[in-house]
């Protein structure tokens, strides 16, 4: 105990290095925290968007449809999968889907596209499909109506409006023959350009008889609580409902996606890394010029009967305190500038602002409030801190009494 | 008599790749208990490194130095530093009092060190610093006490761990003739009262006529030693 008091005395002997040492702490633990926070908001934002576009964050399929997408390679809708899948508690929602390709036909013109049937109900949870109606209504939450919503671009190339007729032309399951007329209740607008061209909705019951393929669905989509813990969820899934089918999460669906996520990611660990760097050699300067400082007074306490291990022990404890002083500063004072960013994130204008919103991203850069950014930057202050704390220790081990004590 | 200190032989060469330079040379040295001894000599004639070849802050090339019957040029760096905690009390020219400790704790680190008990620690503190005259200056940081002061805090740390041997170096240099006897007499009176054995390394004439035995180095040699205070120094050596 009287080690810690020591400690903590000799930090004080210094005011003003002390403070010095640990601003620069704090302003290391603030700046780091206050960029991840930045950084994992605004991936949280991205993803959330992405997956909100079409795929969700999981997707559950018969074994083999990712690589041959085809109508044959569905599953009946109503086994115990969705329940076994609504089980976990991680899942917040399910829906079904059928998804097949088609001729969508009007008058003297023909495009191909998407032909997606929906759960109007689950999709509203999981891809917000009724928040990119932009003309016209959503479908009912209970349709069997021979309704259809068409993407923005799609009903553009087609000269469509709402409430025409829409032919459409496929095939269907086992090779059926599949054709249909419905009526354009609404049009969605998409961020991605490829969806906004080739999409067409129906209500699940009416594409699957479209297809001829009365319970058959070819994808269940699932939104869970956290994209953190994605891939154990998807694993936990994937054992719950066993071999038979094929549990994809958007990583995998989406590779180009999460390629430029993780190397995004990548480039603020450099800067993360160079911040640290920077405070660290900071730090280690203060310590090259304490220890220089207290040559004389250490040799001197090691003459009168003190330890090396003792000094050690001062000296770590002097060098942790005045981490932990300016790391604990460091993280209560980022609580209020991540807090602020939460609550009033940064939001882009003009060009920019256009070009996001054009994508079907919201332009803005919202902090994340997860508790572990703070405690893992703190531990990686820390860790420093311990780290550069071994250059007094050495010095101690090799410090010669009367060598430090000659003037 | 008691021997505390017994030295034979002892030979300290410092550089002795390059530049040898004997600093201590064949020194034979043996001091009873409760000694008051200066040593004495011109700069650069061995008394700072014999005293911390007694002292165990330093290790001799040969010869053999017995402090209270431990052979002290066979301990390791540790069990040394343990044996300096335990024998033998430190009076530094400099004072080096910690500053961020009040005197007492100063005192109290010495304690500390050994492990002794609260109590006992706070009674040592309260005579160490009656015998001292500084009963009103326990929670003083070292800062706001005079040169004279400062040096009194030393003596009581140095003799906080009850050593067989103090051993002060130059410990008169930075005081005024007031301060300096003032504290030759305390360091007098706790050598009569706790038979503690003192030596001294010094220029000071001050320390010289109060010492009972004046040894004089020159050269890293026992020019004399004598037990009479003996001021005439040979040709060209002068006291401070």
């Amino acid at each position: 105990m009287w080690l810690l008091k020591l400690a903590w005395k000799n930090l004080w002997r210094n005011r003003s290095r002390t403070i010095v040492t640990q601003s620069a702490v704090f302003f290391a633990v603030l700046l780091s925290v206050t960029t991840n926070s930045l950084q994992d908001g605004v991936f949280d934002h991205f993803i959330r968007n992405m997956v909100s576009f079409y795929s969700g964050y999981i997707q559950v399929h018969k074994a083999g449809y990712w690589d041959q997408q085809i109508l044959d390679n569905g599953f009946e809708q109503n086994t115990g999968v969705e329940n076994t899948i609504t089980r976990h508690p991680e899942v917040v929602s399910v829906a079904s889907r059928i998804e097949s390709y088609a001729l969508a036909s009007v008058e003297e013109i023909t495009k191909g596209c998407m032909v997606v049937g929906v759960d109007p109900q689950g999709e509203k949870a999981i891809t917000q499909l009724h928040a990119k109606v932009i003309s016209g209504d959503y479908f009912e939450l209970d349709d069997h109506r021979p309704v259809a919503l068409l993407s923005e671009g799609l009903a553009k190339r087609l000269k469509l409006q709402v409430h025409d007729t829409i032919i459409l032309i496929s095939q269907g399951y086992h090779g059926a023959m599949a054709a249909g007329k419905y009526r354009v209740i609404g049009l969605v607008r998409f961020g991605s350009p490829e969806l906004n061209e080739q999409l067409l909705y129906l209500p699940l019951s009416v594409a699957q008889e479209f297809f001829s393929a009365e319970y058959l669905v070819t994808s269940k989509v699932l939104s869970i609580r956290s994209d953190k813990k994605l891939e154990r969820i998807a694993q936990e899934v994937q054992q719950a409902i066993g071999e038979g089918y094929e549990v994809m999460t958007w990583k995998e669906m989406m590779p180009e996606v999460d390629q430029h996520i993780k190397t995004d990611k990548g480039s603020m660990y450099i800067i993360s890394g160079i911040l640290y760097l920077l405070i660290g050699f900071g730090i280690f300067g203060t310590l090259l010029m304490l220890m220089a400082e207290r040559k004389y007074e250490l040799g001197m306490l090691i003459a009168i009967g003190m330890k090396k291990q003792k000094l050690v022990v001062v000296l770590l404890m002097e060098s942790v305190l005045n981490v932990v002083v300016g790391c604990l500063a460091g993280m209560l004072g980022s609580v209020p500038v991540v807090w602020y960013l939460y609550v009033h994130p940064i939001r882009f204008g003009g060009e920019l602002a256009d070009v996001y919103s054009r994508f079907g991203f919201e332009p803005v850069f919202p902090a994340s409030t997860d508790v572990w950014i703070f405690i893992t930057q703190g531990i990686i202050v820390l860790i420093m801190g311990f780290v550069l704390s071994l250059y007094p220790m050495i010095t101690i081990w090799r410090l010669d009494a009367v060598t430090a004590m000659k003037k | 008599m008691d021997t505390i200190i017994d030295a034979h032989h002892v030979t300290k060469t410092y550089n002795p790749k390059t530049i040898p330079v004997v600093a201590v040379n064949s020194v034979h040295m043996h001091l009873e208990r409760g000694e008051f001894t200066a040593l004495v000599g011109p700069s650069g004639s061995g008394k700072t490194t014999l005293l911390n070849l007694i002292g165990g802050l330093d290790k001799p090339d040969t010869g053999s130095i017995m402090i209270h019957g431990t052979d002290i040029t066979r301990l390791s760096a540790n069990q040394l530093i343990d044996f300096r905690l335990r024998n033998i009390g430190f009076v530094f020219q400099a004072f080096n009092l910690i500053p961020v400790l009040s005197a007492r704790e100063n005192v109290e680190l010495i304690m500390q060190l050994q492990g002794l008990p609260k109590n006992e620690i706070n009674q040592r503190v309260e005579t160490l610093f009656h015998q001292i005259g500084l009963e009103d200056k326990l929670d003083t940081r070292p800062a706001q006490l005079s040169g004279g002061q400062q040096q009194r805090v030393a003596v009581a740390r140095a003799l906080a761990s009850r050593p067989q041997v103090v051993l002060a170096d130059e410990p008169t240099a930075n005081l005024d003739s007031k301060s300096a006897a003032n504290l030759l007499d305390i360091m007098a009176k706790l050598n009569q009262e706790e038979n503690m054995t003192f030596i001294f390394s010094t220029h000071d004439q001050r320390v010289i006529e109060r010492a009972r035995r004046v040894i004089t180095l020159v050269d890293g040699k026992i020019f004399s030693d004598t037990a009479v205070v003996d001021t005439s120094l040979p040709h060209g050596i002068s006291p401070a």
